[in-house]
């Protein structure tokens, strides 16, 4: 099995980005997707004060979540706990996975069948469990076809979203053994069912994510289209659930809502053909169910972006994919491009708390602030203020760095050069002599002006200044 | 320091004022005025547009349809659960085109027929969600949570008496907060993706056919 490689988007990711803006068919397909996203979503909303109600209700619920995460793990684990569901707590990707492994191994698993999850892919789950010896297959069709292709999912909810029907026909034939080419895409699920099938038998483990988990019934609500999520929970003998530590709500009737917003803002559907509400293992008298439940809850980052007020509006989100699907940037470059695991707007302000500032600082620049996603946010998180707060982040002098990677765009000559112009525009002696010498000097303003003459003529200083013309006027 | 009392130490502060949302008030506020026949009317719709087929029947009735919606579909067996006063019902009618078998084992003992030899199965729903088209099934030990989910054909029981308006409705209504069974499951339609070039293709993993028989009171009109 191919494994993915994980890249770090500090390196490349103009290189990619270009590479995405020059192939004509994946930018068609990019585009194809996002509108019939965005129309699907349209149509799930026709009432504009329903919607807007219902978004506020939906983040003054995440808010008032977020505002008692603490007291609700808590809440949450003593109750799943008093249900016979095995909670762990993991500070980094390499706990959660010595974690899974750990449970592993003491089942004498050879492979795990994994439902959609994001999480998985943050902490690099497939890849750890290749390398002591377990085979993770990915179920959900999307990401079974991105895993048989040896890619990462290019979008949150639509793993395969970059790939057309026939290049999918093409991997089917070219990859599982005995399948001829067909590109009728009834045809391509049936096979994929096939295989999948035989898989769900096998695993001793079944891995999923965790769309919410609720504090005062103990329970983990999933949702899905498919089936492959509520395989995964069902057939192998254990259950693996892995969550963000910020997914959790306090009250049952905090579902209602926020299920609500996540299948019309993400997919356009006024609810998934799956909810799955996991309470607990199989009791005794059951015939069917895991044995054994367990819950990762992961940080990873996440409490960096709790402990700053501004910030902790990130961990609100429900990973619905509405802000990349309406987002001019990610529509063009795509999901690959961003090299993270989540990207899109929501990519750009959560990554730098997963991965650090310095490694993710490019992708906060890469945005126009034009606010699409602040505006079909389902949970209202206002991500260019966060955006605009990042790029200050990224500029920070050392004393006044406040995240992993704060200051990592700060050169040298950036430095000098806002140095030279503070001083400069703060004086009016200086001011008048400075630009005196340019309008006089414009002869000598240099052709090549790094990044502004890439696609621009060279600034060149006007011969006369504002002040010079209007004393001409004035005569 | 444990990985947990770490997370909980960087989660004490700061602390941020928020109150507890009223999500009561805003369903009062946006749920609909309407009787029980047109919240039935509205949950049919909602499944109809997720491919779902819905046939009007009562307690007297349904046996007949059922047999007949096989034979029509070409369907060998059906899956019943063990103990239930509806499979009992079918099990009385002794059809012969159409094999009966219980849900009695362990998954382990037989899951390769369950996952290759069944065609078919039935269900009872124990209410349902008129705003999303939703049936809500409580599987348990008499109906286990495969039942809904391995077989191609799904056939489901629900008394239209018991539908409710939306998700918070069933969840006020029948105390859902008091405790929630290992699994408790809203299915809307059949098993589907659109992973591939958002084509919407049904049976990815589970049932390719959801059919609802809908329970109206004896000599009704519906």
């Amino acid at each position: 099995m191919k494994q993915v490689i994980q890249i770090h988007p500090v390196d490349d990711f103009k290189q990619r980005s270009l590479g995405v803006l020059n192939d004509p068919a994946q930018r068609k397909n990019f585009r194809g997707a996002m509108d019939f996203l965005q129309s699907k979503r349209k149509g799930q909303f026709p009432d504009p004060d329903e919607r807007e109600s219902l978004r506020e209700l939906g983040a003054a619920i995440r808010r008032y979540s977020l505002a008692h995460l603490p007291s609700l793990l808590e809440q949450l684990e003593r109750n799943l706990t008093a249900q016979g569901v095995q909670v762990h707590w993991a500070q980094t990707p390499a706990e959660a996975n010595d974690i899974a492994l750990a449970i592993a191994r003491l089942a004498g698993a050879k492979s795990i069948v994994k439902g959609k999850s994001m999480v998985s892919e943050e902490i690099g789950f497939n890849h750890a469990m290749a390398e002591a010896g377990i085979e993770a297959f990915e179920s959900d069709m999307g990401e079974y076809i991105v895993q048989l292709a040896g890619e990462a999912p290019s979008h949150i909810i639509m793993p395969a979203i970059h790939k057309t029907r026939q290049q999918i026909a093409e991997l089917f034939a070219r990859e599982i053994p005995g399948v001829p080419y067909t590109d009728d895409v009834d045809g391509l699920i049936r096979i994929g069912r096939r295989v999948l099938r035989s898989k769900f038998a096998e695993a001793e483990i079944g891995l999923s994510g965790v769309n919410f988990a609720v504090a005062e019934t103990g329970t983990l609500c999933l949702v899905e289209n498919e089936g492959n999520g509520r395989m995964c929970t069902t057939v192998p003998r254990i259950h693996i659930a892995i969550t963000g530590i910020e997914r959790v709500v306090e009250k049952l009737e905090h579902l209602p809502p926020l299920l609500s917003l996540l299948s019309r803002s993400a997919t356009g559907q006024p609810v998934t053909t799956y909810v799955n509400l996991i309470s607990g293992p199989r009791k005794a008298h059951q015939l069917d169910g895991p044995e054994e439940v367990h819950l990762i809850l992961l940080d990873n980052g996440r409490t960096q972006a709790y402990a700053d007020e501004q910030l902790r509006a990130t961990l609100q989100c429900i990973r619905c994919g509405a802000c990349m699907n309406h987002c001019p940037v990610y529509a063009r470059i795509g999901g690959h491009a961003y090299g993270t695991t989540y990207p899109g707007p929501i990519g750009a302000i959560i990554s730098p708390h997963l991965l650090g500032l310095d490694s993710t600082y490019p992708l906060a620049f890469a945005s126009t602030l034009c606010g699409a996603c602040v505006e079909v946010c389902p949970v209202k998180i206002p991500i260019t203020d966060i955006l605009v707060r990042l790029r200050n982040e990224a500029m920070a002098r050392p004393e006044e760095a406040n995240l992993r990677g704060s200051g990592a765009a700060r050169s040298v000559i950036g430095t000098a050069i806002w140095a030279v112009w503070s001083q400069i525009y703060g004086r009016l002696g200086m001011y008048k002599l400075a630009s005196w010498f340019m309008s006089r000097g414009r002869a000598l303003s240099p052709t090549e002006q790094g990044a502004w003459t890439r696609s621009r003529t060279p600034l060149i200083p006007a011969p006369k200044r504002l002040r010079d013309l209007l004393k001409d006027r004035q005569k | 320091m444990s990985a947990r009392e770490a997370i909980l130490g960087r989660l004490r502060a700061p602390q941020v004022e928020a109150s507890l949302p009223d999500v009561q008030a805003w369903y009062a506020a946006h749920r609909r005025a309407e009787n029980p026949s047109q919240r039935v009317s509205r949950l049919r719709q909602a499944l109809e547009a997720v491919h779902t087929e819905v046939h009007d029947t009562t307690n007297v009735g349904w046996p007949a349809l059922l047999l007949r919606l096989a034979a029509a579909k070409g369907l060998r067996n059906l899956l019943i659960g063990d103990g239930t006063a509806h499979g009992r019902r079918l099990e009385n009618c002794s059809p012969r085109e159409l094999q009966l078998h219980r849900y009695e084992q362990p998954i382990e003992a037989w899951r390769e027929f369950l996952f290759d030899g069944i065609d078919a199965s039935l269900t009872l729903a124990r209410s349902a969600i008129a705003e999303t088209g939703s049936l809500i099934l409580w599987p348990d030990h008499s109906e286990p949570r495969l039942m809904s989910l391995v077989p191609p054909v799904h056939f489901v029981l629900l008394d239209s008496s018991r539908v409710h308006a939306d998700l918070h409705a069933a969840i006020s209504a029948e105390g859902w907060d008091q405790g929630l069974p290992t699994n408790a499951l809203l299915i809307s339609g059949p098993s589907k993706t659109a992973d591939i070039q958002q084509t919407m293709a049904y049976g990815a993993h589970g049932p390719r056919e959801l059919v609802l028989l809908l329970l109206h009171p004896e000599g009704s009109q519906p």
